[in-house]
């Protein structure tokens, strides 16, 4: 009796302290999103850049974000989210060739 | 048992169980009857084509009347036919085939049909209130700009209605399929059946959002005055065709793949022998999926999209050919060697493969860029496509429907009729499709209302007539086998000796499927019970109350809500006071989702004991 007892409270403590670093990353990662909007604004208010760096730069700070946000606040680094990993690749995939498709065939 | 109770009924009970019902078999049923009846609905438009042309200048109807009868035919055919018939067979089957009690979100599954169904009417409705869409089933942005009228109007709310119900369906069964399987039900044992469901969800996911935009941006250039494909604004109507075509060139797999699983299950179960090359069926289904997306532009060679952009669709195009011919040989070595059974259900899988194939060897025709410049818009195009839609999709509904019509309805269909259902409509078929390719190829341009007198087009025309004719006489002798199979024997719960585990429970299925979640110890797991077992599924846990969801009359109103805001957003170009529908509707609609937000909705427990005495009434 006085067994499990014990047992269930290490686990309870040990959940606990699962979820205070699982706090502190989300917090972190969330601080990381901001400093990294904060630069992709900057560099554009900035002026001082070239275009050509400009862009691309953005599209760098777009893929970081979006993995953030898969990764982090979407919980995409969880064990057993291979399928739904696998779908949103699907779709990213699916939504980069309608784009493709349409930069480089219509508007190029 | 069941028959007794239903007959105690009273009728309007029996519409209150169906309007509220959100158990997957129920709504299999209603798919299957929306479905059936936009399917005499298109055939009536496919004949009236037919007979406009079954001479030179014939007058039958008029060009404008005939216009419509091309698109509401093709709309009708793909969008409220063919699909819901299809997704309505995968309710039936898919959740018994991997030992689940219903799909994941049933309360969203009524939803989706009730979206279709609403969708489908709005858009029929549309002959009675001044005339439907008239721009081809395509609708591309350069005539349905010009159409006048309200017809692409209701093409654009009903597309909009009908296609997020899909796209509901395709997440529920992805969510079903990945969370739901009985235990040792792994992926590489899942059916083909499954398989391929599965694998057209994804392709509807990813195929539908393209859809729903380039509706919407039709919608905004229509009713509030964007110019996204007005020309002299500076938009492009181009993008309105690629945009169709990523959506379209997937359509046409999610109509074949699940028919690919079906004659799988068909072929193994006939031949009783395990599905050949069953690893190579998964990955070539996978392939086409995937494939699929990277083609679309072969629709639109003619467009002027340049030579290399043309090269590259070209030779993507001919690769969706190896997966395909993967599996046209594993289909034949799975009869090979095997004791082949030949019954309806075979006879319309066994008519499937050479009538595919010419198909698939006109699209390879197709396919070749520099040869499409001659093919592009004739008849020849048109007889290619009716070969793959009609010889893949629709031979495919037809056996899975004679295949599983005792699991969904508790009777067998009786097999004379069955026969004579599928001989004439073979060869009307091939009578009035094949002759078509000639045609084309003589320069008949397809969509024309009128052909002249004496430019070797006269037979050709005639054939094709008597050929549609005489699917219309299978399709009426289908009928009569429904109504005559009513009233015969009642079903057993395996009638063909199948092999997976839909055909382990009783016909048509109990509304929970299954007393005990099913173990499965491996491919086709009804088989393996019955060669190295006792013929019985094992049970993966001890008899215990089953938990069930409750019925809800929400989806039909919701589904109504967007219905009358359809017409709202139709007629506020003529006259503001339709706003009251369109925002009326919407407030209706968003209302009713707030209450299901809000309200709890535990569902209910069947006793253990219930389904004890269920159980011994089945031993007896």
């Amino acid at each position: 009796m006085t067994d499990t007892k014990v047992n269930n409270m290490s686990k309870e403590s040990f959940r606990r302290q699962k979820s205070r670093e699982e706090m502190q990353k989300q917090l972190i990662s969330f601080g990381l999103m901001i400093v990294l909007t904060l630069v992709a604004f900057a560099v554009v208010a900035m002026d001082t850049f070239h275009k050509g760096f400009v862009i691309p730069f953005l599209f760098l700070m777009a893929i970081v974000q979006a993995g953030f946000q898969f990764y982090y606040f979407m919980h995409l680094k969880e064990r057993g989210t291979g399928m739904a990993a696998l779908l949103i690749y699907g779709g990213v995939w699916a939504a980069f060739l309608t784009l493709a498709g349409l930069i480089v065939i219509s508007w190029w | 048992m069941a028959t007794t109770a239903a007959a105690k009924r009273s009728f309007w009970e029996f519409i209150w169980d169906y309007l509220t019902t959100v158990d997957h078999k129920k709504i299999a049923h209603l798919y299957l009857a929306g479905g059936g009846f936009f399917f005499i609905l298109g055939g009536i438009e496919a004949l009236i084509i037919r007979i406009q042309l079954i001479k030179p200048e014939n007058d039958f109807i008029s060009a404008g009347f005939y216009n419509e009868m091309i698109t509401m035919h093709g709309t009708t055919m793909i969008f409220l036919a063919a699909m819901p018939i299809i997704v309505g067979l995968m309710n039936a089957i898919m959740p018994l085939q991997i030992g689940a009690r219903d799909v994941a979100f049933p309360f969203l599954n009524a939803l989706s049909f009730w979206l279709f169904f609403f969708g489908g009417l709005l858009l029929n409705l549309s002959f009675l209130f001044g005339g439907a869409p008239d721009a081809g089933w395509t609708s591309y942005a350069s005539l349905s700009m010009d159409s006048s009228g309200h017809g692409i109007d209701y093409y654009i709310a009903g597309l909009q209605i009908a296609g997020a119900g899909t796209l509901m369906t395709g997440i529920n069964f992805i969510a079903t399929i990945v969370t739901m399987r009985a235990p040792g039900m792994t992926y590489m044992r899942m059916p083909l059946f499954t398989w391929t469901t599965f694998v057209t969800s994804v392709l509807i996911l990813f195929a539908f959002p393209p859809l729903t935009i380039n509706l919407f941006l039709l919608m905004f250039d229509r009713m509030f005055g964007t110019a996204f494909f007005n020309v002299a604004l500076g938009g492009n109507q181009v993008i309105y065709q690629h945009l169709f075509w990523i959506f379209g060139h997937p359509e046409v797999y999610i109509l074949i793949l699940p028919m690919f699983g079906v004659f799988s299950e068909i072929f193994a179960t006939f031949s009783r022998k395990r599905l050949f090359g069953y690893t190579a069926m998964v990955f070539a289904t996978m392939l086409i999926a995937f494939l699929g997306f990277m083609v679309w532009a072969h629709h639109m060679f003619t467009v002027g999209l340049g030579p290399v952009a043309n090269a590259i669709f070209a030779v993507g195009t001919m690769a969706i050919a190896v997966p395909t011919g993967i599996k046209i040989f594993n289909w034949l070595l799975t009869m090979w060697g095997g004791q082949v059974t030949i019954n309806s259900a075979m006879l319309w899988a066994l008519g499937f493969i050479p009538t595919f194939t010419i198909g698939g060897m006109t699209g390879v025709m197709l396919g070749s860029n520099v040869a499409d410049y001659q093919y592009h818009d004739s008849y020849f195009v048109v007889g290619h496509f009716h070969y793959v839609i009609v010889g893949g999709s629709v031979f495919g509904i037809f056996a899975a429907l004679h295949y599983w019509w005792p699991k969904m309805f508790g009777r067998v269909l009786n097999e004379t009729l069955g026969k004579l259902t599928f001989w004439p409509f073979f060869i009307g078929v091939h009578l009035t499709f094949f002759v078509q390719h000639l045609l084309g190829l003589m320069g008949m341009p397809r969509r024309y209302w009128v052909f002249l007198e004496d430019q070797s087009l006269d037979l050709g025309n005639l054939i094709s007539t008597i050929g549609a004719f005489l699917m219309g006489v299978g399709a009426i002798i289908f009928v009569i086998n429904i109504i005559v199979s009513a009233f015969g024997e009642k079903a057993a719960a395996d009638p063909w000796d199948g092999r997976t585990l839909e055909w382990a429970v009783s016909s048509p299925a109990p509304y929970y499927n299954f007393a005990q979640l099913p173990l499965v110890r491996g491919l086709d797991p009804l088989w393996i019970e019955k060669m190295e077992g006792n013929g019985k599924i094992p049970a993966a846990e001890p008899l215990g109350d089953v938990h069930m969801p409750n019925g809800s009359i929400i989806p039909f109103l919701m589904s109504i809500g967007f219905f009358i805001s359809g017409f709202g957003f139709i007629y506020q170009t003529d006259n503001v006071y339709w706003y009251l529908a369109l925002y009326g509707g919407l407030a209706f609609s968003i209302a009713l989702m707030i209450i299901r937000s809000v309200k709890d909705d535990y569902g209910y427990y069947i006793p253990k004991e219930e389904l004890e005495k269920a159980l011994e009434g089945e031993a007896k």
